[in-house]
């Protein structure tokens, strides 16, 4: 699907519809919104991307194939969840703050990571799992 | 002691890295682990022949019972040592046996696992680790067997024994939760205090099953006796260790262990009696009809294996005793006999006893301890095995029920053991040397020196039973918690009914050796019974199994889509239907439903002609269109009963999906029938009948009365606990985030298995 119109309004949907993914991640934890939320809105946003200019165009502007990002989230997630074991020896999963709200982003926990570890997973596999078909169709 | 159980692992680790350097000279320096410990362990011996019981406890799984818990009592000593001395002697042989051998470090790991495994089992007092050292014993002898893994039938036992011992296992974890759950401990030093609570439970018989299943398949008792013989086609070392000397014992040992909690009464004696008694019986007759030495070792230890657990079965003192006892003849004389086997094989290549003959002119040593093997096994004074056979007559002659019929039993299986032993021991060894095995010559001294210190050792042990006496039999009976006399183990007990029957043995033993010669032709012809065989009827059993398994397979399995959605879809229309049907009450009170709004209208309008047009529509991708319409009338639907969570994934996901439809779609042919009228007919009828299921059933949840418990707990936490407003997202990564991070954890396996299918199919693709 080559339009031009498409095609000129991709190259602005693109950065516009990733940050509104990153604003939906981060509203997340007071506002509806979240992770695997703010992940699918990404993956739409390459998705779309993909459509307009095509799969490689698309692929060169992610630069590693997204398949990379599974293991990330999962690990971002992962030691989101065992860092109050080695910080602060408490049980698995228990919540960790910094004490002032940072400007803009909010406040941090150990759970903004743990969402931002389900973020990455989101786009990894849907990612992967579009471009593998659309290549193989 | 956790180290010297721990040690055989992590020495087996450390050949993993190490053991291009354990394959050449150093290979022989292995065995210093087991010497090591085999001098540890004696160690104790002072303190346990005078009746001291050492604990230690490491905690493991302390929520669920389960520690490493050792003990090292009478019993447990006894094979402690019986494993770390023919332990030591195999390592040593094994330089030797297997020198140069490409894998000999590897062969080195897989032993040290075995004997690690085989420590922890018997000095475990706790069941859960004794349940998981009995696994490892499995696992690590199904490499030792199918060692020579290039060879078919190799694996093929290999796989054979762990079926049969890996059944054991199962049914030995199924005892150990009943006991510990009847007992309330998993340690079987409590369990000891508690044998009426054990005895008078409902479950009583059902254990005792399933830990006899466990002893029967591990020790060879029929009719499971046949993977001991497939067994054999491991390399000489192993079938010395593990066939002869420490696992097949594992089930006696598991029986002796078990004894003082288990021992109920007549149903104890009997089923132990009669299996042991068959299995002593059946496999000694076997012997006459086989010409391979190992065959014939193999045929003999299961029916001395069945001598032990006809012995436990009797249960009286003097059986235990006389149990203890032959447990270290037969691991002394059965692993000489092995090992002289295995030098036998090495140097002339053949096992064929009806070719051996003459061999004491080229390789003295080992004919000497061929010969004092074959009369130890034979119960000739003044060897061990003398002792050991007088215990076993005065066993039977004193036992309540059939003193005769058992006492004869036992002079067969004695006769024909007595003629295994010989034939295995002696006849190579006499008469004139063939020809062609002039040329031989003494193997190294690693080979022939094990059997020969372990014969003597069973001389030594026959003219001073006092020292098995005071350091096994006495510590041994008292972990039985039998009422217990005292005895003395006698080499000379006069001349009495015992003795007679000793002689009886002898005479007939020898006349037996001479009179009838292994030939060929007996061995085909019992080959004609195989057909009834257990072994045959059972692997008739997995046939059959696979073959059932494969038409079931094939039956559901179709690879069609739409096959196996009708199938789960209809499966549900059943249960639920069936749920519907039986108990199913339904009360809609209309006044206090709401009013329809005109949203809820226009959605519904959408929903529906959506649901028609994908139905009726002939293009794909209108349908495609049409179904992520329905999708979108979902997320509205939920954006208006407030669950904007919900509405947002929702669009997020059908517009994915709908996209992942349209990829796949857009590059096939426009048009394909691939239903019939009939068909459609058939799936409309069970897709409307699963919505009507669905939607009873939501309606029939919603007749319940509401649990706010749940949703009020979350709304007041949420923010306390977690410091988040937004409860949905709170839920999922912070209350049961650990659910979230399975699922995104799944979410990854399906990415990368679609990534796999479609790549792995392109490259080859490409290939053509």
């Amino acid at each position: 699907m080559k339009t031009i119109i498409l095609k000129s309004a991709s190259s602005y949907l693109l950065p516009v519809l990733l940050l509104f993914s990153v604003f939906i991640l981060l509203r997340g934890h007071y506002l509806p919104g979240g992770g695997f939320v703010g992940g699918l809105v990404a993956a739409i946003a390459f998705v779309l991307d993909a459509f307009s200019n095509g799969l490689d165009k698309t692929k060169s502007v992610l630069k590693i194939h997204p398949g990379f990002l599974m293991p990330l989230g999962l690990l971002i997630a992962f030691l989101s969840g065992v860092s109050p074991i080695i910080f602060s020896d408490l049980p698995l999963m228990t919540g960790l703050w910094v004490e002032n709200p940072i400007p803009v982003i909010g406040a941090i926990g150990s759970a903004l990571f743990f969402d931002l570890g389900v973020y990455l997973v989101v786009i990894g596999a849907s990612l992967t799992i579009i471009f593998t078909i659309s290549e193989s169709a | 002691m956790l180290g010297a159980v721990l040690l055989g692992f992590l020495f087996s680790l450390f050949l993993v890295f190490a053991g291009s350097y354990f394959r050449g000279k150093l290979a022989v320096l292995s065995s210093l682990i087991p010497i090591s410990l085999f001098i540890y362990f004696l160690t104790f011996l002072p303190q346990v022949s005078a009746g001291e019981v050492i604990y230690e406890n490491h905690e493991w799984i302390p929520s669920f019972g389960v520690n490493l818990s050792f003990t090292l009592d009478g019993l447990a000593l006894l094979f402690a040592l019986m494993i770390t001395g023919v332990g030591s002697l195999v390592f040593l042989y094994t330089a030797a046996y297997l020198k140069d051998h490409k894998y000999l470090d590897r062969f080195y790991g897989y032993l040290s696992l075995f004997m690690a495994a085989m420590l922890g089992l018997v000095l475990s007092d706790n069941l859960m680790s004794l349940f998981i050292f009995w696994e490892l014993t499995s696992i690590s002898s199904f490499y030792l067997i199918g060692f020579n893994n290039d060879k078919a039938d190799s694996r093929k036992s290999a796989l054979t024994a762990l079926g049969i011992t890996g059944i054991g296992g199962l049914l030995l974890l199924g005892g150990a939760v009943l006991l510990g759950d009847v007992a309330g401990t998993y340690r079987i030093s409590e369990m000891l205090m508690l044998r009426d609570v054990i005895t008078d439970s409902p479950h009583y018989l059902l254990i005792l099953l399933l830990i006899f299943g466990a002893a029967f398949t591990k020790s060879a008792q029929f009719p499971f006796h046949f993977w001991l013989p497939g067994a054999m086609k491991a390399p000489t070392p192993v079938s010395t260790y593990l066939h002869s000397a420490t696992m097949v014992k594992a089930g006696v040992y598991l029986l002796f262990r078990m004894t003082p909690v288990l021992n109920g009464g007549e149903i104890w004696h009997t089923i132990l009696i009669s299996v042991g008694a068959v299995t002593m019986v059946y496999s000694a007759f076997h012997i006459i009809f086989r010409t391979d030495l190992k065959g014939i070792l193999a045929y003999s230890t299961i029916s001395a294996l069945g001598i032990l657990v006809f012995l436990i079965g009797i249960g009286t003192q003097a059986a235990l005793i006389a149990a203890a006892v032959f447990i270290v003849v037969h691991a002394l004389y059965k692993a000489s006999l092995f090992l002289i086997t295995g030098i036998i094989d090495h140097e002339t290549g053949t096992r064929d006893v009806t070719q051996l003959a003459g061999l004491r002119k080229v390789m003295m040593p080992v004919a000497i301890a061929g010969f004092v093997a074959a009369l130890i096994s034979g119960g000739v004074p003044p060897t061990l095995g003398f002792v050991g056979k007088d215990l076993i007559y005065e066993a039977t002659l004193h036992f309540k029920d059939n003193a005769i019929f058992l006492t004869i039993i036992a002079i067969s299986t004695n006769v024909l053991l007595f003629y295994a032993g010989f034939v295995a021991g002696v006849k190579p060894f006499m008469g004139k040397l063939p020809e062609k095995f002039e040329k031989l010559h003494l193997p190294s001294p690693l080979m022939w020196l094990p059997p020969l210190v372990m014969t003597l050792a069973g001389l030594v042990f026959g003219l001073f039973p006092g020292l098995i006496e005071s350091a096994f039999a006495k510590p041994i009976a008292m972990t039985q918690a039998i009422e217990f006399e005292d005895f003395h183990l006698k080499l000379w007990h006069g001349f009495n009914t015992i003795l007679g029957l000793s002689a009886i043995t002898l005479l007939l033993g020898t006349v037996l050796y001479f009179t009838l010669k292994p030939k060929h032709a007996l061995e085909n012809a019992i080959a004609k019974l195989d057909v009834i065989a257990p072994k045959d009827l059972l692997l008739k059993l997995s046939e059959g199994f696979a073959v059932f398994s494969r038409l079931w397979t094939n039956f559901f399995q179709t690879g069609y889509l739409r096959h196996y959605l009708s199938i789960i879809v209809a499966f549900l229309i059943l249960l639920l239907g069936y749920l519907i049907f039986t108990d199913f009450s339904l009360e809609i009170d209309f006044s206090t439903l709401t009013e329809l709004t005109i949203y809820e209208i226009s959605i519904l309008l959408m929903l529906l002609s959506g649901v028609l047009y994908t139905v009726f529509t002939k293009s794909r991708l209108a349908a495609v269109a049409a179904l992520g319409v329905v999708g979108l009338s979902f997320s509205l639907l939920f954006l208006f009963y407030s669950a904007p969570d919900l509405a947002m994934t929702q669009f997020s996901v059908d517009t994915l999906t709908v996209i992942l439809f349209v990829l796949v779609l857009y590059k096939l042919p426009k048009y394909l029938k691939l239903s019939d009228t009939g068909l459609r007919i058939k799936h409309g009828v069970l897709s409307i009948s699963f919505g009507i299921l669905i939607t009873l059933l939501i309606l029939r949840v919603l007749n319940e009365p509401k649990n706010t418990e749940i949703t009020e707990y979350y709304a007041e936490n949420a923010y306390k606990l977690a410091r988040g407003k937004n409860i949905v997202n709170v839920i999922l990564v912070d209350f049961r985030g650990i659910d979230t991070m399975i699922e995104i954890s799944v979410l990854i396996v399906a990415a990368l298995g679609v990534f796999g299918l479609l790549k792995l199919r392109l490259k080859s693709r490409d290939k053509k």
